[in-house]
C-alpha cells in the first residue's frame, strides 16, 4: 500500500489559511490502513480546525466526505456535488489521489494534508516499513525478495557496504542492513550462489530517472 | 609519460608497499596539501586522497590529487558513487588520467547522513563493484560504459576496498572474489585493530587462491589516545576496536597515549609482515601525517624502493 502520514497541523491551518469554506476530503484505501486518511481521520481533522480556528476567533465551514479511493474515477465522481458547493478541498489521500482530484477539478484549489511517504506493508499493527520503490524492473527474484534498491541505503545491487555490522545498516541501528537479510534468507534457501555472480548496472529508464512514467494497456482502453 | 604507476611496479616486484592517506582541505588551501605531501614523500609508495569522506564537503580527490603530483608524491584517488552517477564519474576518470593520476580506488562512500550535509540528495546510480568494472573495461578494452572506443582511454591501477569486519563475515571473502573479477588489481582494507579477526579473513582468502590474484594492503590507524579508540569503536562504521586494545591505552598515562598507540601500530605492522597474502601497508593517520615517517622507519621499511 502507498503509506503517508498526516500533516502537522500547524501547517495543515497556515495552507488552508485562505479560504472561507473546506472540504476534506479522506481516501478509504491504503491511507485509510495507515490511519492517515480514512473517515477516522477526516472527523478528528475536521474538529481539530474547527477548534483551533475559534481559539483564533476565524470563521471556516468545513464539510467532511470520505470515498472509496480518489485514484479511481468512478469514486472521485461521488464527490463532485461536494467539492462544487466548497472553495477549496484539503485531500487526505496520497499524493496521487491530491493530483487526481486536481486533474478533474481546474478550478478548485486542492491542498495536501498528508506527507505521502512509501509504499510499505504494516509490519506490526502501527509500525509499516518501505518495501518498493517501484523502479519499474522488478529483480526480486535474484535477492531472494528482499528488495536492495529500496532497503539497502546505497542501493548496492552486489552486496553489502563496509559499514554493515551485527546485521544493522551504518546508516542507523534501528535500520536492518537488507544485504544481511538477502545473504540470510538465501543462505536459508539454498540460492546463495546468485550472489556469486557479477550484477550488472542498473538500468533506471524504467523508474523515475527516465521522466515521469505512463503504463498504456490497449486492451483496456474503452 | 609511463603508464604504470610507482605503487603498481612495487607491487608486481614483490616488494613489500607502503601507502599513506592525504584528506583534502575543507577549503581551496593548496598549502595543506603541499604541507602533507612533503610529510610523506619518501616514506610512502603512493596517497590515497580520500573524496568527501564521511560525507563532508572538501577540495576534490581528482584536484587534491593533482596538487600531490605537483608536490611530488603519487596519488590514490579515491571515487566513491554517493554523490555521482556514472556519466559524471566516467567523465571525471577521463579527467584524472589527464591530470597524470594512475591509481583509482573505487569505494561506494559512507553514506550522507554522517556528513555536514544530512539533508543531501544522494546518487547510487552504480555501486562500487560497477565502478571497478568501468574502470577495468576502459583500461582492457578501451571502451566507456556505453561500448564507445575512447580516445586515448585511461589506463589505471585499480583498487578496491575491503573490510575484514564488517558482517557478514562468511560473505566477506565472496565479496572480495566479486571485486578481483570485476577489476580490483589491489585492495586496501579498514584498519585493523582485532588481529584475529583479520587473520581468518586473509586465510580463508589465501584458501579460496585470492591472495595470489590481488595485493592486499592491510589498514592500519595509529591511535592517538584511548578517547580515539573508544570513539573508532562506537561512532565509525565498520570498526572493530577490541576491548583488549582500549583497554591498554586507557592503561597508559594520558600524555603517554599517543606513544603506546603508534606502538601498537608498529607491532601490528609486524605481525602483518609475517601474515601470508599481505603485500603491503595502508597507514591511515588520519590529520596525523607527521608520524607516518617514524612509523615507516620504526618498522624497519625505509628506504622506500622507489623514492
Ligand atoms: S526491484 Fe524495483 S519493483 Fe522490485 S521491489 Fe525493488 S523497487 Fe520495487
Ligand atoms: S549497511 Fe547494509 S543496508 Fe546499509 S548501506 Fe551498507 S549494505 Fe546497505
Amino acid at each position: 500500500m502507498i503509506v503517508g502520514e498526516q500533516k502537522p497541523i500547524t501547517e495543515i491551518i497556515e495552507i488552508i489559511a485562505p479560504y472561507k469554506q473546506l472540504l476534506i476530503l479522506g481516501c478509504g484505501t491504503c491511507v485509510k490502513t495507515c490511519f492517515a486518511g480514512g473517515e477516522d481521520e477526516v472527523a478528528t481533522l475536521a474538529s481539530m480546525i474547527r477548534l483551533a480556528f475559534k481559539k483564533d476567533s476565524k470563521e471556516i465551514k468545513i464539510a467532511e466526505q470520505t470515498v472509496e479511493r480518489q485514484c479511481e474515477n468512478e469514486f472521485i465522481q461521488e464527490a463532485a456535488q461536494n467539492i462544487a458547493k466548497n472553495d477549496a478541498i484539503l485531500s487526505l489521500a496520497c499524493g496521487a489521489g491530491v493530483q487526481a482530484i486536481a486533474k478533474r477539478f481546474p478550478k478548485v484549489p486542492v491542498l495536501p494534508g498528508i506527507n505521502t511517504t512509501f509504499i510499505g506493508i504494516q509490519e506490526q499493527h502501527g509500525i509499516f516499513t518501505e518495501e518498493c520503490q517501484g523502479c519499474g524492473n522488478c529483480g526480486l527474484a535474484t535477492f531472494g525478495a528482499i528488495c536492495p534498491i529500496t532497503r539497502c541505503s546505497k542501493k548496492l545491487l552486489n552486496g553489502p557496504c563496509g559499514g554493515s555490522q551485527n546485521g544493522k545498516c551504518e546508516v542507523n541501528a534501528n535500520i536492518e542492513c537488507a544485504w544481511q537479510l538477502i545473504i540470510d534468507r538465501l543462505t536459508q534457501l539454498g540460492q546463495l550462489s546468485n550472489l556469486r555472480t557479477y550484477i550488472p548496472p542498473k538500468n533506471w529508464r524504467t523508474s523515475i530517472s527516465g521522466g515521469p512514467r505512463k503504463l498504456i494497456r490497449e486492451d483496456h482502453i474503452i | 609519460m609511463t603508464n604504470i604507476s610507482n605503487l603498481q611496479k612495487i607491487l608486481k616486484e614483490g616488494k613489500f608497499a607502503v601507502t599513506g592517506e592525504c584528506g583534502p582541505p575543507r577549503g581551496a588551501n593548496t598549502q595543506i596539501i603541499n604541507k602533507k605531501a612533503n610529510l610523506l614523500k619518501g616514506y610512502v609508495d603512493a596517497v590515497n586522497v580520500t573524496d568527501n569522506q564521511t560525507a563532508i564537503v572538501r577540495m576534490s580527490s581528482i584536484a587534491a590529487s593533482a596538487h600531490l603530483i605537483k608536490a611530488g608524491c603519487e596519488p590514490v584517488m579515491q571515487m566513491v558513487v554517493r554523490d555521482r552517477n556514472r556519466i559524471s564519474l566516467q567523465s571525471d576518470i577521463l579527467g584524472a588520467w589527464s591530470l597524470g593520476i594512475k591509481n583509482i580506488l573505487c569505494l561506494s562512500g559512507d553514506h550522507q547522513t554522517f556528513g555536514s550535509q544530512p539533508d543531501a540528495l544522494n546518487v547510487f546510480d552504480i555501486d562500487s563493484m560497477h565502478l571497478l568494472r568501468t574502470v577495468k573495461n576502459m583500461r582492457d578494452e578501451g571502451k566507456d560504459m556505453s561500448g564507445f572506443n575512447l580516445d586515448d582511454p585511461p589506463r589505471m591501477f585499480i583498487g578496491a576496498a575491503a573490510n575484514p569486519f564488517a558482517d557478514p563475515f562468511e560473505y566477506r571473502v565472496i565479496r572480495l572474489a566479486k571485486k578481483i573479477d570485476a577489476g580490483a588489481d589491489f585492495i586496501q582494507t579498514q584498519c585493523i585493530y582485532n588481529m584475529d579477526r583479520f587473520t581468518k579473513w586473509i586465510k580463508l582468502a589465501h584458501e579460496e587462491g585470492l591472495t595470489e590474484k590481488v595485493y592486499i594492503l592491510a589498514g592500519v590507524t595509529p591511535l592517538k589516545s584511548s578517547g580515539m579508540a573508544k570513539y573508532m569503536k562506537n561512532k565509525v562504521a565498520g570498526m572493530d576496536v577490541p576491548e583488549s586494545v582500549i583497554k591498554r591505552m586507557e592503561g597508559v598515562p594520558k600524555e603517554k597515549g599517543a606513544e603506546e598507540g603508534i606502538k601498537i601500530c608498529l607491532e601490528t605492522i609486524a605481525k602483518l609482515r609475517e601474515t601470508k597474502g599481505v603485500h603491503g601497508i595502508h597507514i591511515m593517520a588520519i590529520e596525523w601525517e607527521e608520524k607516518v615517517a617514524e612509523i615507516v622507519q620504526k618498522a624497519g621499511l625505509t628506504p622506500r624502493p622507489l623514492s
